[in-house]
């Protein structure tokens, strides 16, 4: 789950879709999410997610995280099964789980994020979210980090979001890392 | 407002934080707001206004009308100077850190504008820990300033000559504390709360770029406490800020914004914030006529000696029967008056009354801040004649002075500043 394909998404059809969000994005998101059909076989819907209000945690180096609040607007249940970025080595879905002394630490999530129909997934501190790994240069709030998020029908979605300052979000890993992101 | 929140996602995200009770009665929530929507929906009720309204109804729809008002922050200047003033203000300086670039600055400015943008549409900033705290907009307006450093950092661009602390004058008592700066955060809101909230998550997001030099607060009477449009009364009691040029008149334009001046600062002003004690002690022990004879006006009325109402003209020839001036030639009235059309200024002050020290019972005074095209030509010559004489400095003490580029507004996706850096 680590390295992901990358998505073709710099179609006409894509910029289009890009183009027709600006004006709502701007309303409530400074995030730019490009929609774009996955794998060119052209039997794959376009994608059907978007992410408002995202932003990264900014880092000197090691990991971070991503958040934001994505929505299925389609009719078709959908799964989240992976997130690729040039900010870092790599990228992978995590949960938080209590450890069973009240203590939530963060897992990788198997089988990525269940996104139904109709339905919301909020990627927040203390809650789901996408992990950056192995970040490539520091991340410093201001600047845009840009993801690519695959979903199970192969579809991905785009989208760039700013980095920004912020002191919580310090969960630890389960495996024993414990390295604050 | 309301409007441009539904017209985009149906959803606003006060409805998302606080519930999904307004869903239903999203199209009511276009022409109420969203907050008395529902409040109206929670309580069974009708739409306010409706018949059958009670009084309780209709009160408690006109109490969320003052925390609903949203006031645009993106467009061609920046909002919070030709806005009605709201009942609070602060008034926040940062000092840049040494590593700060043209390309960090780029950076502050983008989180610093999308923050604002957010907030004054009673939204939460992006990853804002408090986002209920800013589902009230209450008229939130932020405003940038950028100080002579800032914009040397920036890069080549030239700044107006007018960009640096005032020529000293002879009843300035300065303190460095109250003074200068290189980034000027202006915030307005006609409730407390969400002012503290949207100072903390601008501040918090400036912290890995500048320091805070000063935070000055200042307040107006509560919001739908008098008439909109009501000129201020100081805490001498006087009307302060009669003679101001009338927000959206060509008037109002050619005083403010600047025309002639360095490109970057095209549609943006020049400011100036003056932290002016006032003795209160002092003034406790001048009659009513020695008051109204250091000023030139009535303190009910605020009118000249010389006239009836507040903005009556004054009359300068005006003579009493002993012959002399019934309007003081050291009065404060006549010192601020320019034969010079130009010499003018737009004011847009807020009271101050802080923690008394020592033995004293009050630490109050004036927030001048005042917004002019040029303040070279146009506010100096006038702070000069005032220093020369005015009655009223026997009152009065200057203790910060601090000049600002107010650059011009940014539309949706740009950023306060991008005409500079």
């Amino acid at each position: 789950m680590r390295t992901m394909k990358r998505s073709l998404t710099t179609s006409a059809l894509a910029l289009a879709a890009a183009l027709a969000l600006v004006g709502c994005a701007g309303a409530g998101a400074a995030t730019t999410a490009t929609n774009a059909a996955g794998a060119g076989a052209g039997s794959v819907a376009e994608t059907s997610v978007t992410l408002t209000d995202g932003w990264a945690k900014a880092a000197e180096t090691g990991m971070t995280a991503v958040f934001g609040e994505l929505e299925n607007t389609g009719s078709e249940d959908l799964v989240v099964v992976a997130v690729e970025t040039d900010a870092a080595q790599s990228a992978e879905l995590h949960e938080m789980v209590d450890d069973g002394g009240g203590t939530m630490t963060m897992r990788e999530k198997d089988g990525g994020f269940p996104l139904d129909a109709g339905d919301h997934l909020h990627l927040e501190p203390g809650g789901n979210h996408i992990m950056l790994l192995g970040i490539a240069a520091p991340l410093l709030a201001g600047d845009e980090v840009a993801v690519t998020i695959t979903f199970d029908d192969g579809s991905t979605l785009e989208a760039t979001v700013p980095v920004k300052d912020y002191d919580g979000a310090n969960e630890s890993y389960d495996d024993g890392e414990h390295e604050a992101h | 407002m309301a409007a441009r929140e539904s017209a985009c996602g149906g959803f606003s995200r006060r409805q998302l934080l606080l519930g999904g009770a307004a869903a239903a009665g999203a199209g009511a929530a276009t022409a109420l707001g969203a907050e008395a929507a529902w409040r109206a929906a929670a309580a069974g009720a009708g739409a306010p206004g409706a018949s059958g309204t009670s009084s309780a109804e209709a009160e408690a729809a006109s109490a969320t009308a003052v925390g609903d008002a949203v006031v645009p922050f993106h467009g061609a200047r920046q909002a919070g100077i030709e806005t009605t003033p709201q009942a609070h203000a602060l008034f926040v300086a940062l000092d840049l850190l040494p590593e700060v670039d043209a390309a960090g600055l780029r950076r502050l400015m983008r989180i610093l504008s999308d923050d604002a943008a957010r907030l004054t549409r009673g939204e939460p900033a992006l990853a804002d820990t408090e986002p209920e705290l800013a589902l009230i907009p209450a008229r939130l307006t932020v405003t940038f300033g950028f100080g002579p450093a800032l914009v040397a950092r920036a890069g080549d661009a030239a700044a107006p000559a007018w960009l640096r602390p005032l020529p000293a004058f002879s009843i300035d008592r300065l303190q460095s504390v109250w003074s200068d700066g290189d980034l000027l955060v202006q915030l307005g809101a006609d409730d407390p709360v969400t002012l503290a909230h949207a100072a903390r998550m601008l501040l918090k997001d400036a912290r890995s770029f500048a320091t805070v030099r000063w935070s000055q607060r200042g307040f107006r009477r509560a919001a739908g406490a008098e008439a909109s449009g009501t000129t201020m009364r100081n805490l001498f009691g006087q009307l302060d800020g009669t003679v101001n040029p009338a927000p959206g008149s060509a008037d109002f334009d050619q005083v403010v914004w600047v025309g002639d001046g360095p490109r970057w600062l095209a549609r943006g002003t020049g400011m100036v914030l003056r932290r002016i004690a006032m003795d209160l002690d002092g003034w406790d022990r001048i009659d009513r006529p020695g008051r109204e004879f250091s000023v030139g006006r009535r303190l009910d009325t605020g009118a000249p000696l010389t006239g009836d109402a507040e903005h009556d003209e004054p009359d300068f020839e005006a003579v009493t029967k002993l012959g002399f001036p019934v309007i003081s030639e050291v009065s404060h009235l006549r010192r601020s008056r320019s034969e010079e059309p130009r010499e003018r200024i737009f004011r847009r002050g807020y009271n101050y009354d802080d923690a008394p020290v020592g033995a004293s019972v009050s630490d109050a005074g004036l927030l001048f801040a005042s917004y002019q095209a040029d303040v070279d030509r146009q506010f100096v010559p006038i702070q000069r004649r005032l220093d020369e004489a005015d009655l009223l400095n026997q009152w009065t003490t200057p203790i910060g002075s601090a000049v600002f580029a107010i650059p011009p507004g940014c539309d949706e996706g740009g950023y306060i500043g991008e005409t500079l850096v």
